[in-house]
């Protein structure tokens, strides 16, 4: 009888993880090793830098990856440049006015054309990016890694999952009203966006 | 005055021009910062930590030559000294 409970709990267990469904990933990285780096390539001159300040929550299911659905937000005085004058000016209410809009943020609502192999997924996350408090809609080609039961690898004595999210794209500065009559031979009116982050899933 | 104000100068543009070059020869504004990049081995992710540098850049190179500049049109102001003939 004994035997036949046990078996019963190791079934419903396996059955449990079977159907796991979607896992949460949390993006806030403690390690500070996230990161969204800009780059503005003018005639003139070539403006580029970063930001560290990343947090959001991405909803991913291991079983069907293209129903992963998320929001990545960015602190917005978090953008930094080689230069303390030149970020000054960034912050300031000319360009992003980091002051009143504190965050940039994507939130992707569908995937399209996902292709899955093994534990990556590429696909074209259709979602709102909203900048110096413009919003639009864009799409972005992601790549995503699921690295299953890797998060102890980072963080001692911690189970769960680990979700890498990849992306590169384009925006107008113009668009979201980021100082649209600067000379674009000084300051590109095309900046090249690269995210590269991980977020975790801890088991609980 | 004339004599001194003219190796000022000149010792100014090549302090100037060597300490450009020996910090990178930047073309660029000035850095005050520098990126530092390390590589996450799980994620394959590349962290990037700010620290504090000093890259002078073209603005740099351009103010201390005109500061050079400065000292060696000022020397014009002041007479040769003339020479004396035995």
């Amino acid at each position: 009888m004994k035997k036949q409970i046990v078996s019963l709990f190791v079934i419903a267990g396996l059955a449990a993880s079977a159907v796991a469904g979607p896992l949460s990933f949390d993006f806030k990285d403690p390690k500070g090793v996230n990161n969204a780096q800009f780059k503005l390539d003018a005639p003139l001159e070539a403006i580029s830098g970063s930001a560290g300040g990343i947090s959001g929550t991405v909803t991913y299911d291991p079983a069907n990856p293209g129903a992963t659905k998320g929001k990545i937000i960015v602190a917005a005085d978090s953008l930094t440049v080689p230069n303390t004058m030149m970020k000054d000016h960034m912050h300031g209410g000319q360009w992003l006015d980091v002051a009143t809009h504190k965050e940039i943020t994507f939130e992707a609502k569908e995937l399209k054309n996902v292709k899955t192999t093994d534990t990556i997924t590429t696909a074209d996350a259709v979602g709102t990016f909203t900048l110096k408090g413009v919003t639009k809609e864009i799409t972005v080609p992601v790549k995503l890694t699921y690295l299953k039961d890797k998060l102890g690898q980072r963080m001692p004595n911690a189970k769960g999952d680990l979700l890498v999210v990849r992306a590169n794209f384009t925006i107008k500065r113009s668009d979201y009203g980021v100082n649209p009559k600067a000379p674009t031979d000084k300051v590109a009116d095309e900046i090249d966006l690269t995210l590269s982050i991980a977020g975790a899933a801890p088991q609980k | 005055m004339r004599k001194a104000l003219q190796v000022v100068a000149v010792v100014l543009a090549l302090a100037i021009g060597a300490s450009w070059a020996a910090l990178g020869a930047n073309r660029g504004w000035t850095k005050t910062s520098r990126e530092v990049r390390q590589l996450d081995e799980v994620t394959g992710i590349e962290g990037i930590t700010n620290v504090k540098a000093f890259l002078p850049g073209v603005d740099f190179l351009g103010a201390g030559l005109l500061i050079a500049a400065g000292f060696a049109g000022a020397s014009l102001l002041f007479r040769k000294p003339k020479q004396t003939t035995t």
